[in-house]
């Protein structure tokens, strides 16, 4: 065996300086970070690529001859390509620009779903949930009669998946299920939860929002139907994000949105709708976004996502073992496989209180139910606080956060 | 900013020990308030006699602010005209709001330290919205969205 050498670690501190926004102070405190489950900084590379496009080549795409329309649809579908690359879909057919994972997930729900539910069909999602891979499914059941049936989890964030068989049958119509878990960090075995769906004829949505940002994703190899994510949450920008499918379901899919782009000829006998992907991309889209997205897959791509995961995944073990030093500090979301976020409750100190308290300190988390509300039901807590982390995180941040969590304790006694 | 301007002793000790913290079982008046935020939700409970608050209690979960104001709350309403009760409401909402500077007389004053707190002035409003809506007939829960 030839084997490789191993890439060198991710130095945090070298990819750190790539991020401008983090060397800055708050409250007096030097700036640490821990909200990136709720949206990323951006990288300069990032920054760049947005600027340069607004300064030299800002055109609508596909519709000029003039040379910047043209430097701007190269631009735009080049950014596609690299992305669709970045997630190994078999072709830029397969990859919609779309604003982030919730449009995404409703693109899913009126196009492909709707059309096919009857009363008293099924669509099966995970107690995990954010809320934005729940609602979009009540909607449409709503609409058509069908209801909406959850996948059970246990009170370490995990999926039960024992019954996993006997909730598919020939009424469910489609299977939606997180990648990882925004509010615990679970990541879910989408191995056999998707070889169950397949065992049972039913298509699988992934929400990889969360997935995107800490780890290499193949959507060929998980085998699912649809997979969406937000470039926000990823290190890009705002407003842009992606729904891959497979070809054949978006050729049998209906337009969602209808205008500009998405046709082929109008007439008022009738229109034609454009070719793959373009028929769901209606209007003039966030070209700067898609742009910016394409940049920040081709920084990721330097980095390396192995390395990335590697080295946030001795980052999360730091923290585990740090937060767990903390009297009174419980860790909600124990899965056996999480990725780097860390939600807590302290003794029976609010969340928003120490949030409040670590701000203070310099210290960005975020406290809340996480868009989460069913987890939290279940949990029967209303809120938690949680440290999500990032590749340019490091020790020095989990111990300022540690600090910042005395202060908490001794601001109540 | 100092984090001792938002959590003063008062408010520690009132979240500590709430004062009539308590469910009243037969009340003129009750009413929910929540705050889909956060997730604090509280019950306020009124028994109004001529005119009068002659006992005022709550029960609920939420953040030390919440907790403080709506304990800070009953102590100051307890005895109270109704007209008096409406009056603390505005001068408590002005001083949390930042539209008047007129602190309000007593514990209450130490509310003023969340005005520096933007995503904080919803807690402590939580109560005196709920307790306007119990004591001007709101048929809803009241709710901070
Ligand atoms: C797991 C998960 N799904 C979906 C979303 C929604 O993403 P967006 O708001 O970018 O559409 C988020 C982000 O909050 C998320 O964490």
């Amino acid at each position: 065996m030839s084997a490789r050498p191993a890439p060198p670690a991710l130095d945090a501190a070298r990819v750190r300086a790539d991020f401008p926004l983090l060397a800055q102070s708050v409250h007096g405190k030097p700036l640490v970070y821990l909200d990136n489950a709720a949206t990323t900084q951006k990288p300069r590379q990032v920054l760049e690529a947005l600027d340069a496009y607004y300064r030299t080549d800002n055109a609508n795409v596909h519709r000029g001859v003039h040379q910047l329309s043209e430097r701007a649809t190269a631009a735009y579908e080049g950014a596609r390509d690299r992305i669709a690359g970045f997630i190994n879909a078999a072709s830029r057919r397969e990859l919609v620009f779309v604003r982030g994972t919730t449009e995404a997930i409703n693109l899913v729900a009126q196009s492909f779903l709707r059309p096919r539910l009857q009363p008293g069909d099924e669509i099966l999602v995970s107690q995990l949930e954010h809320h934005s891979n729940i609602v979009p499914w009540q909607l449409v059941a709503e609409q058509t009669g069908a209801t909406v049936r959850t996948i059970p989890m246990n009170r370490e964030g995990e999926l039960v998946l024992d019954a996993l068989d006997g909730l598919l049958h020939e009424r469910t119509k489609l299977l939606a299920v997180g990648h990882v878990s925004n509010a615990l960090g679970t990541v879910n075995p989408l191995d056999t939860i998707i070889a169950a769906a397949r065992r049972h004829g039913v298509p699988v949505l992934v929400d990889g929002a969360q997935a995107l940002p800490h780890m290499a994703v193949d959507v060929r190899a998980l085998g699912c139907d649809f997979y969406a994510f937000s470039g926000h949450k990823m290190f890009g920008p705002t407003g842009i994000g992606c729904l891959w499918a497979r070809e054949s379901l978006l050729e049998a899919m209906p337009p969602w949105q209808g205008g500009g782009d998405m046709i082929r000829s109008v007439r008022f006998t009738g229109s034609e709708w454009a070719e793959l992907p373009y028929k769901f991309e209606a209007g003039t889209p966030n070209i700067a976004g898609a742009i910016g997205l394409g940049a920040t897959v081709d920084y990721l791509v330097d980095i390396g996502m192995d390395r990335i995961a590697a080295y946030e995944h001795e980052l999360l073990a730091y923290a585990t073992d740090a937060l767990r030093g903390v009297p009174e500090l419980t860790l909600v979301g124990t899965a056996r496989t999480k990725a780097a976020v860390l939600s807590f409750t302290l003794g029976s100190i609010h969340p928003h209180d120490i949030g409040t308290i670590v701000d203070a300190e310099g210290v960005a988390i975020r406290t809340g139910h996480h868009c989460a509300m069913p987890v939290m039901e279940f949990l029967g807590i209303p809120a938690t606080a949680r440290a999500s982390l990032a590749f340019y995180n490091t020790r020095a941040d989990i111990d300022a956060l540690v600090r910042a969590l005395a202060r908490v304790r001794e601001v109540f006694h | 900013m100092d984090l001792r301007d938002l959590y003063q002793e008062v408010i520690v000790d009132h979240n500590r020990s709430p004062r009539n913290f308590r469910r009243i079982d037969a009340p003129t008046k009750s009413l929910e308030g929540f705050n889909p935020l956060c997730g604090d939700r509280l019950t306020v409970y009124l028994t109004v006699n001529d005119g009068t608050i002659s006992d005022v209690a709550f029960e609920g979960s939420g953040c030390a602010i919440s907790v403080a104001s709506a304990s800070l709350m009953t102590e100051a309403l307890k005895g109270k005209p109704i007209a008096e009760a409406d009056r603390l409401f505005a001068q408590v909402h002005g001083l949390l709001t930042g539209a008047t500077d007129a602190a309000p007389e007593g514990k209450l004053a130490v509310l003023g330290g969340v005005r520096e707190y933007p995503s904080r002035i919803k807690c402590a409003t939580l109560a005196w919205h709920t307790l306007t809506g119990a004591l001007h007939g709101a048929d809803r829960p009241v709710s901070t969205e």
